[in-house]
C-alpha cells in the first residue's frame, strides 16, 4: 500500500524525523484554517499519489490567507496525470541551504534493506542513478543486527554531506530505518532531504528536515498495523478494483477489452500473453484463486462485466485444486442472475474437466464457447471480441 | 534419482489439524510420501487418520524421526513455525503458506542462511513433486509421470500448464518444484538448476519464471557458466503494467526493472530458449531432448 505525502510524514514524526509543521485539508476553509495554524508563508500541497505534482500546478507557495485560499480552490478537484486532488496538505515553508536524496528500500536480490543517500537530491533519483551512479551511497543493513550508527556517519561521510549536518543526517538516516522497520515498509524515501541555510531556534546548528514522504507499507502485514490499514487513498483506487477487493478477488484493471478470468497468478499473467500473442488486449487481469467456488466465479464475472469496454470474456481454468465442475456451477450461476450480452470463451482443463464441460454442455448457456487448449481458447476469443460491434455509449 | 524429495523423505506437518493441511497431508500420503508425523501446539497425543500429533518440532524430530517439514498454518503464525521447524534440525522446509509478511519473510531468509542446517522452498509455493517417490504440497500429481524433465517455477496452475502441455509431448518428470512467487524466496532458480545439474536423471531443465526481481537474470548467468544440461525458459507477464502487483507479491514490475522482456532477453543471451507460450516451452523441450537422443 502505497501512502500520500502527508500520511508518510505523519508517521515520521511519529518516529522523530524532523518534518515542517503541516495540516491536513479537505476544503478551502479547512485549508485557510490550517494555514493559520502553521503560519505564513507556507505550501499548499495536492495529496494524490504520483510524481510531477510541482509541474503540474498542484504544489503553490501562499504568503497570506488570500493566497492560500486562491491556491486551495485551484487545486482541489483539480486533475493531475488522470488522479483527482481530493485532499491538500498545508506546511510551513522552508528555507532551503540544500536539497540530499535518503531511502530505505526492500532490496529483494540481496534479501537485505538497502540505505541510500545522495547530496544530488530534488530530482529523479532513477535519472541520477543512470547518469552518475557514483553519486548515490549504498550501504545494506544485517536484518538480523539492525541499523547501527556508524552506517549512518559513514554514509553521510561517503555521499559528501556538508561537514557540519553529518550527525543530524546520520541520525535521521536511524529513524528512517525505524521507520521501516516498525511500521513494516518495504519502500521508505524522502526526496528531498532538506538543509536549510541558518541554526534552528534551538542554539543548535543547521537543521535537517523531511520535505516529501514516500511510504509503501506491506499489505501482509497490516494485520499488526490497524491504524496503518485504515490509511486507503480511495481517490487513487479504480472502481472496479475496489469492488474487486471488497470481494476478496485479485484483480487489475488493464486498457483492452477482453476480460480475463483465471486461476493462480502465474496462469492469469501466461493467459494475458497468450491473448496479446494471438492479436487481442486484455481488459483485466483477475486471479479467482485456488480451490475456487461457484459464488467466487459469479462475483468474479459481475466485476469483468462492470467494466463497460469488455467486449469477450475468456476463462481459462487449469483445475488442480480447482475443480472445473465447480467452476462451470459458477459461470452457469453467473448466467441466472445477470445474462451477459457478451460472448465468453471457457477452456476447462485438469480436475474433473469432463464433468465441467457436460454441465456446461447440457445447461446451453447462450454465446459460450468451449474450447479444450489455452491456445485454442485465446484464438477464439481475439475472433469473437474483434466481430462484437462496439456497443453505444 | 530426483531432487529434494523421495522415498527417504520423512515429512511432518505444520498445521496438519487444519482443514487444508489434512485435506494435504492425506492426498501426500496417498500418494506414497512418508508421513511420520504433524505439529500442532496442544494437540500433541492426538492423531489424523493414523498420523500421530506433536506438541512442537522437536518433539517430532525425537520422536518420529521426521527430516522435511510441509508448513501449513496461517501467515501470521508461519514464520515461527518455519524456525520451530529449523531449530528442531529438520533438513528441508516446504513453506506453503501465502502471505507472510515480508519482514518476516527476511528474518527467516537471513536466520536459515546465517545457521546452514536446513534448506527453504517457498513461502507461497504448491511444494515439491518427484513423481513415482514423493509429493511434498499442493501439486495435483496425477497430471505428472515419471521422466526426465526438472521443472522450476514460481507459480502453481502456469507449472501444472507446463507441465500438462510437456506430458501430452510425451514427457516426464524427475523432479517438479515450485519456490513460490513472494519476495523473498528461501530457494531460488540457481539453487535448485544447480541440484538438477547433479541429478542424473534429469536431461533438460524447465524454468517457469514470472516478472519482478532479478532471479531470472542471475540464473541466466549462473546457466552459462555452470550448466551442461539443456535449459528452457518461460516468462510470464509481457502484458503487465508497470506498479501494479500481478496476484503474486513478488510479481510487480518497478520502474524499469523486472520485466518480462528484460528477462526473456537476458535468458536468450546467454543461449537458454525462451518459448513465448507454454506451447512453445514443450516443443522446444522436445526438440532439444531429440537432438539430444
Amino acid at each position: 500500500m502505497d501512502l500520500l505525502e502527508y500520511q508518510g510524514k505523519q508517521l515520521f514524526a511519529r518516529h522523530g524525523v524532523p518534518v515542517p509543521d503541516g495540516r491536513h485539508a479537505t476544503s478551502v476553509e479547512e485549508a485557510v484554517a490550517a494555514s493559520d495554524e502553521v503560519g505564513f508563508p507556507c505550501v499548499v500541497k495536492a495529496q494524490v499519489q504520483i510524481g510531477g505534482r510541482g509541474k503540474a500546478g498542484g504544489i503553490k507557495l501562499a504568503k497570506d490567507r488570500d493566497e492560500v485560499r486562491e491556491h486551495a480552490e485551484a487545486i482541489l478537484g483539480m486533475d493531475i496525470r488522470g488522479l483527482t486532488v481530493h485532499e491538500l496538505w498545508i506546511e510551513g515553508a522552508s528555507e532551503i541551504a540544500s536539497e540530499y536524496y535518503a531511502s530505505v528500500v526492500f532490496d529483494r536480490s540481496a534479501k537485505a534493506p538497502l540505505l541510500m543517500l545522495s547530496t544530488k537530491g530534488g530530482m529523479d533519483i532513477e535519472e541520477v542513478a543512470a547518469e552518475d551512479p557514483a553519486a548515490i551511497a549504498r550501504l545494506h543493513v544485517d536484518p538480523l543486527v539492525g541499523f547501527q550508527d556508524f552506517q549512518g556517519r559513514r554514509l553521510a561521510f561517503e555521499a559528501g554531506v556538508d561537514a557540519d549536518v553529518v550527525r543530524p543526517v546520520g541520525a535521521m538516516l536511524a529513524k528512517l530505518y525505524e521507520v521501516f522497520l516498525s511500521e513494516e515498509a518495504t519502500l521508505v524515501e524522502v526526496n528531498p532531504l532538506i538543509v536549510t541555510p541558518s541554526p534552528g531556534g534551538d542554539g543548535g546548528g543547521r537543521q535537517v528536515k523531511a520535505l516529501d514522504a514516500k511510504v509503501t507499507l506491506d499489505d501482509n502485514a497490516l494485520f499488526r498495523h490497524p491504524d496503518n490499514a485504515q490509511l486507503r487513498d480511495i481517490s487513487a483506487e479504480d472502481p472496479q478494483e475496489r469492488m474487486a477487493k471488497e470481494r476478496g478477488l485479485i484483480y487489475v484493471k488493464l486498457d483492452g477489452d477482453i476480460g480475463i478470468l483465471g486461476n493462480g497468478a502465474g496462469l492469469v499473467m501466461s493467459t494475458l500473453d497468450v491473448v496479446a500473442e494471438a492479436g487481442g488486449s486484455p481488459a483485466n487481469f483477475l486471479d479467482a484463486g485456488g480451490g475456487s467456488k461457484a459464488e467466487a466465479i459469479t462475483s468474479a464475472v459481475e466485476v469483468i462485466l462492470s467494466n463497460p469496454s469488455v467486449k469477450a470474456v475468456l476463462f481459462n481454468i487449469f483445475g488442480g485444486i480447482t475443480r472445473c465442475d465447480e467452476v462451470a456451477r459458477g459461470l452457469i450461476e453467473a448466467f441466472h442472475q445477470i445474462n451477459p450480452d457478451v460472448p465468453f470463451v471457457v477452456r476447462l482443463d485438469g480436475t474433473n474437466d469432463e464433468e465441467g464441460r457436460r454441465l456446461l454442455a447440457e445447461a446451453k448457456l447462450p454465446n459460450v464457447h468451449t474450447e479444450s487448449t489455452m491456445d485454442g481458447a485465446a484464438q477464439k476469443v481475439v475472433e469473437l471480441a474483434a466481430a462484437a460491434e462496439v456497443p453505444a455509449a | 534419482m530426483s531432487i529434494l524429495v523421495d522415498s527417504r523423505t520423512k515429512l511432518c506437518v505444520s498445521g496438519i489439524t487444519g482443514r487444508e493441511g489434512t485435506f494435504h497431508s492425506l492426498r501426500n500420503r496417498d500418494y506414497g510420501t512418508n508421513v511420520v508425523g504433524g505439529v500442532t501446539p496442544g494437540k500433541g497425543g492426538q492423531d489424523v487418520d493414523g498420523i500421530p500429533v506433536f506438541n512442537t518440532f522437536h518433539e517430532a524430530v525425537e520422536r518420529s524421526g521426521a527430516n522435511t517439514a510441509m508448513i501449513f498454518v496461517p501467515p501470521r503464525f508461519a514464520a515461527d513455525s518455519i524456525l520451530e521447524a529449523e531449530d528442531a534440525g529438520i533438513d528441508l522446509i516446504v513453506a506453503i503458506t501465502e502471505g507472510i509478511p515480508a519482514h518476516d519473510e527476511l528474518r527467516v531468509f537471513n536466520t536459515i542462511k546465517k545457521n546452514g542446517r536446513a534448506r527453504l522452498i517457498g513461502p507461497n509455493c504448491p511444494g515439491i513433486l518427484s513423481p513415482g517417490k514423493a509429493n511434498v504440497g499442493i501439486i495435483p500429481a496425477a497430471f505428472f509421470s515419471e521422466g526426465n524433465v526438472g521443472v522450476v517455477s514460481r507459480s502453481g496452475t502456469l507449472t501444472y500448464q507446463i507441465g500438462n502441455v510437456l506430458a501430452r509431448s510425451g514427457f516426464g518428470n524427475s523432479t517438479i518444484v515450485g519456490i513460490g512467487g513472494d519476495p523473498v524466496p528461501g530457494t531460488d532458480f540457481i539453487d535448485v538448476i544447480a541440484m538438477f545439474q547433479e541429478d542424473p536423471e534429469t536431461e533438460l531443465i524447465v524454468m517457469c519464471g514470472e516478472i519482478g526481481g532479478d532471479a531470472e537474470e542471475r540464473a541466466a548467468d549462473f546457466i552459462a557458466a555452470n550448466v551442461s544440461k539443456p535449459v528452457v525458459a518461460y516468462i510470464a507477464g509481457f502484458t503487465a503494467p508497470p506498479g501494479k502487483t500481478m496476484g503474486h507479491a513478488g510479481a510487480i514490475v518497478s520502474g524499469s526493472q523486472g520485466t518480462a522482456r528484460a528477462k526473456a532477453e537476458a535468458l536468450e543471451r546467454k543461449g537458454v530458449r525462451v518459448g513465448r507460450t507454454p506451447t512453445q516451452v514443450a516443443e522446444a523441450a522436445a526438440s532439444l531432448l531429440a537432438a539430444a537422443a
